[in-house]
């Protein structure tokens, strides 16, 4: 099962399926902005960069639907699971807040994603380094916008700068997650398939250091991160609300398709 | 009559990009290999963006074009090496411009405006209409254009 790790089951279909679930679900939250972004080419953008992440989305889900081998492909994965077996980040899965909120969520992902893609693009599973490799260059595109986006409002008016540091405050806590590793990511990194998640903290924490100072933001102290989502320990409320409305259709008419 | 894999890529070289028809598929550099394993032919396509709505639709023109030839094909999608604009090939960069869409550059941005070949350029978004384009204005005839995007 994609849902967690268990004994016999290929730990890429676990990788692949937490790649899968936090770009789909991310994905999914900022196609919510279609149609309602403060400008159009806000609008344009939040609508593109969903577009790269659901199909991408696509890519890891087929892959590890493959891998665990119980012939379920990426709708199925997609759209006939329940909360309780999504293994996405915590951070993607919270409601999109003001536009401030959307984007400086958007760029702790991105941030944390170009390196993590850039580790699995030297992955011994061909597939997964073939992903990477694709995702990588819309994830370096994205992280560019993003991060120029959050020093533009960070650096701001007052108005900007005091929403931003707020949003900093509320997104925070969900950073330590992406550095988290259990023994499915040991298990991977020992076979030089992904890095192991901890690896990756010292270069993600100072892109997001480097970009924090340049948008005059502070981060705040965390005594005990918010993690459990890409373990399937715990999700927030949000993610089950969320997948009602992007499962609905499948739900109601099973297989249904055009 | 013999098919070979030259034929059907002369054939392929008159499929028009579903988004984009000034270009071909061939000149969009997305047909990566045609060859035939035991009497079938294969024509493998590298997509452009993960997303891109036209992928599916590029697979289903590809085979609906050959097979008004009388030839059935399967077609693969190939991730690796990921598709790049580098792969577009100069007489599509040139129909690009024609159409209006400044081509891709290394540099990250136009070499100039697509109507009136200016070079005082503006870029107003990083995204466009479609995946792969951005938007962009040119300051001397104020009109906006579309870029595409280099990847
Ligand atoms: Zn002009």
């Amino acid at each position: 099962m994609v849902g967690g790790p268990i004994a016999g089951v290929d730990p890429v279909a676990i990788l692949a399926g937490r790649m899968g679930d936090t770009a789909l679900v991310l994905g999914h939250r900022i196609s919510e902005w279609c149609g309602l972004a403060p400008a159009l080419e806000e609008d344009i953008a939040l609508a593109n960069t969903a577009l790269d992440l659901i199909g991408q989305a696509k890519l890891w889900l087929d892959l590890a639907g493959a891998r665990e081998g119980l012939g379920r492909d990426a709708d199925g994965l997609a759209y006939l699971r329940d909360a309780w077996d999504f293994r996405n980040l915590l951070l993607v899965e919270r409601p999109n807040g003001d536009f401030g909120d959307t984007i400086l969520r958007q760029a702790l992902f991105d941030g944390w994603h170009v390196q993590l893609l850039a580790g699995l693009r030297d992955s011994r599973d061909e597939q997964v380094a073939a992903i990477a490799a694709k995702a990588s260059k819309e994830a370096a595109y994205h992280w560019q916008r993003s991060r120029e986006t959050v020093i533009a409002l960070g650096d701001g008016t007052e108005e900007s700068h005091a929403r931003m540091q707020a949003a900093l405050v509320r997104a925070w806590p969900f950073v330590g997650e992406m550095f988290e590793s259990d023994e499915t990511d040991a298990a991977l990194s020992s076979a030089g398939i992904a890095p192991a998640p901890a690896t990756l903290s010292t270069s993600v924490m100072g892109a997001f250091e480097e970009m924090l100072a340049e948008a005059t933001l502070r981060a705040p102290e965390v005594s005990r991160w918010q993690t459990g989502g890409r373990s399937g320990r715990m999700h927030t409320e949000h993610l089950g609300h969320m997948l009602s409305t992007m499962q609905w259709l499948q739900r109601a008419y099973p297989g249904c398709d055009w | 009559m013999q098919v070979t894999a030259q034929q059907i890529r002369t054939w392929l070289a008159d499929v028009p990009d579903p988004e984009i028809p000034v270009i071909s598929l061939v000149e969009l550099g997305v047909i990566r290999d045609v060859r035939q394993v035991d009497a079938q032919w294969e024509v493998d396509v590298s997509p452009t963006y993960s997303g891109c709505p036209a992928t599916s639709v590029i697979a289903q023109t590809i085979r609906e074009a050959l097979a008004e030839h009388g030839v059935s094909v399967a077609v693969n999608q190939t991730l690796s090496p990921p598709w790049t604009t580098d792969w577009i090939s100069q007489s599509g960069r040139e129909k690009l411009e024609a159409y209006g869409i400044a081509p891709p550059r290394a540099a990250g941005g136009p070499e100039r405006c697509p109507r009136c070949h200016s070079a005082d350029l503006e870029r107003l978004s990083q995204f466009g209409s479609t995946p792969c384009k951005a938007q962009w204005r040119c300051r001397t005839c104020l009109e906006p254009f579309e870029y595409f995007k280099c990847l």
